[in-house]
């Protein structure tokens, strides 16, 4: 595992930014019109050669957001406003033809995801799979893309016998290392994983966690880190954004989110978690995530804050920087957070109207 | 003197694996043996990776399948006895199970309640609607949900949270003494994590309910559990007070298990603590390398 610290390899160039997205879902069946805000104004960025985690429960917009940063955009998905930006495109990337969109995954953005068995094709051996999805990328013969694989799979201590082998042959740990070793073969700027070890066992979990980070910072790239188990957070990435029904309602540095948590959203989910060698009993927050089809008004955790205040009702906190690198969005954290504009800027009208 | 409620004697599952070519036999749990006191009612822990046998330990004790050798007795009655209808329809009220992933548990074309009606008409006297109505209310509860929330829904309509809690309720109708629930809470999110168990340590501190917690996650087993056991391939490798056994692990696999349990306190930049030797060794020893049997 790499020693250095990351901070020490971090510059502050962004490779992605993103500038109050919002995602929607819009159906229009039999006259009923259903628009379902799983995005709603994000703005964020990740820096050069950091792992940026995003934790939030189930429905909280977490894969509709990568689904946004990925373009990955089908029907009825539709970007409502926003922008996306990375370093290596010039420009909004939903300004860009939709085949240079497709040309920079994998070669600049590639993703881990969850269910290894559904990634990797179950009737085809890895090294096809490799082809598949790399080979196209790559710009390489033959040969030489072969003579690749086999150097990279030796960079992360993989046997090379894997390749001749179908999916079903290995456990699930080495599915998902081979997932990972997939997903960096190009070595991409920015790898998003979606909750890539939750399906997998303690002792496997922490091996595979390690060499993620490890692989990440051998090449340099920056992360997206997705999942919903806070500890994984803690052990792997270097910033945090807490995300609730489609909003980002806290983000700082990972030990300073854990060390002072200011959202109430963020303090439950941190004080509920377990630990061996603490027998005290832990409250569970009541009530569930909100319908995004219909969110409640105002700050969309309200029904299940502690702190709710008469204008927590009404307005809709903005994510205001309350210390150093930190942000957060809740009128009890702070009497600097300023109600936003719920519905957009007035240029995320204008683009809305332009598309 | 009373039996038990649960005693296993040196319960051992043979699976035999392959074709008409090299027969293979796997023992998926291997000479278990532990009891649980009637006294007291407890959560005791069963603790182990994939393939541990866990789940296999599970479907024995819910007397779905048979062990090849060894005997299980519940109350002093002997599981392989129970052959007519009657007597497994005795056996169910008194042992009820839970499964891990809620979305499977529940058809996702059969509205949730009428799970709940259908365990009523079963096993208790409720006959009439309103009686059934009653009971799964009841029920519900003790889960804190209310029929009103669940009555005409589909299990898509529900969180997994929510129908989680209906699993358990609908295993409380019966008035069972004992609950298998096999990993309850590895499909949930981890903010709805601690209510599915904190609901466990009401069920046996005010309905005096036993509940075997099968689980891989050694947090919330220190958390909840009153004893545990740890399997490795099949076997029991230690056993005893959870409090005990997690503070102070004794068998080396054990305390791989727990230098491989992430702490929730941030290091900072993402370094992963614990036992590097510990993580090592896992490296070497994964279960199923089929890999390296093939090179």
């Amino acid at each position: 595992m790499a020693q250095m610290p990351a901070s020490s390899v971090q510059d502050s160039s962004h490779v992605l930014e993103t500038h109050d997205l919002r995602a929607h879902y819009r159906m229009k069946y039999f006259g009923i019109d259903r628009e379902v805000r799983a995005v709603d104004g994000i703005s964020m960025h990740v820096r050069k050669n950091e792992v940026y985690g995003i934790a939030g429960e189930s429905s909280c917009g977490k894969t509709t957001f990568i689904k946004a940063i990925a373009a990955a955009i089908r029907p009825p998905l539709e970007i409502v406003a926003g922008h996306v930006n990375y370093s290596f495109i010039k420009g909004d990337l939903y300004a860009m033809p939709a085949a240079d969109r497709s040309a920079i995954r994998w070669r600049h953005l590639s993703y881990i995801l969850q269910g290894s068995m559904n990634v990797l094709n179950p009737v085809r051996r890895i090294h096809k799979t490799f082809e598949d999805f790399a080979f196209r990328h790559m710009h390489l013969g033959r040969a030489e893309f072969d003579q690749a694989v086999k150097h990279h799979l030796e960079r992360l201590r993989l046997p090379a016998e894997i390749l001749r082998a179908y999916p079903h042959e290995l456990s699930g740990g080495m599915r998902q290392r081979v997932c990972i070793a997939l997903a960096t073969l190009c070595k991409p700027e920015i790898i998003i994983a979606d909750e890539p070890t939750t399906a997998l066992d303690v002792v496997v979990q922490k091996d595979v966690l390690a060499m993620i980070r490890e692989t990440q910072s051998g090449f340099g790239s920056s992360m997206i880190f997705v999942t919903h188990d806070l500890t994984v957070h803690a052990n792997v990435t270097d910033r945090l954004g807490i995300m609730y029904a489609g909003r980002l309602v806290e983000e700082g540095r990972t030990a300073d989110v854990f060390a002072n948590p200011m959202h109430p959203y963020t303090a439950h989910l941190i004080a509920s978690l377990p630990k061996i060698g603490d027998t005290q009993s832990r409250n569970a927050l009541s009530g569930s995530p909100p319908n995004l089809a219909d969110p409640p008004k105002g700050c969309r955790f309200h029904p299940r804050c502690p702190l709710a205040m008469e204008i927590c009702r009404y307005e809709n906190p903005a994510l205001t920087t309350l210390a150093e690198d930190h942000r957060v969005a809740c009128f009890a954290a702070s009497t600097k957070v300023q109600p936003a504009n719920d519905e957009g800027s007035g240029e995320a009208k204008t683009l809305e109207m332009a598309r | 003197m009373t039996a038990p409620l649960l005693h296993l004697d040196n319960v051992t599952k043979l699976y035999k694996r392959g074709g008409l070519f090299g027969r293979e036999e796997f023992r998926a749990v291997d000479n278990v043996s532990f009891h649980i006191d009637d006294k007291e009612p407890q959560v005791f822990t069963i603790i182990g990776e994939s393939g541990s046998g866990k789940t296999t330990l599970a479907r024995m004790v819910l007397n779905m399948i048979r062990p090849t050798t060894g005997t299980i007795f519940f109350k002093g009655q002997d599981l392989a006895s129970i052959r007519s209808g009657g007597a497994r329809r005795r056996f169910m009220k008194e042992v009820q199970p839970i499964f891990q992933n809620p979305f499977e548990a529940f058809n996702p074309l059969k509205r949730v309640d009428r799970y709940l009606y259908m365990t009523a008409k079963n096993f208790t006297d409720a006959h009439s609607s309103a009686q059934l109505d009653a009971a799964a209310d009841a029920a519900l509860n003790k889960v804190g949900l209310s029929i009103g929330e669940v009555r005409g829904r589909f299990p898509h309509e529900l969180s997994g949270g929510q129908l989680q809690r209906v699993a358990i309720a609908r295993a409380l109708i019966p008035g069972p003494s004992m609950i298998v629930a096999d990993e309850p809470v590895s499909m949930v999110d981890a903010s709805l994590r601690m209510s599915i168990v904190n609901l466990f340590r009401t069920l046996r501190d005010e309905l005096k309910v036993s509940i075997i917690y099968i689980t891989h996650d050694l947090a919330t087993a220190y958390y909840v559990s009153d004893r545990i056991i740890i399997m490795r391939k099949g076997e029991v490798v230690e056993s005893g007070s959870a409090r005990v056994v997690l503070e102070n692990p004794q068998h080396e696999y054990s305390r791989l298990l727990k230098s491989a349990v992430l702490s929730p306190d941030p290091h900072g930049h993402g370094v992963l603590t614990g036992d590097s030797a510990a993580s090592q060794q896992a490296r070497a020893s994964p279960r199923r390398q089929t890999i390296n049997s093939r090179s």
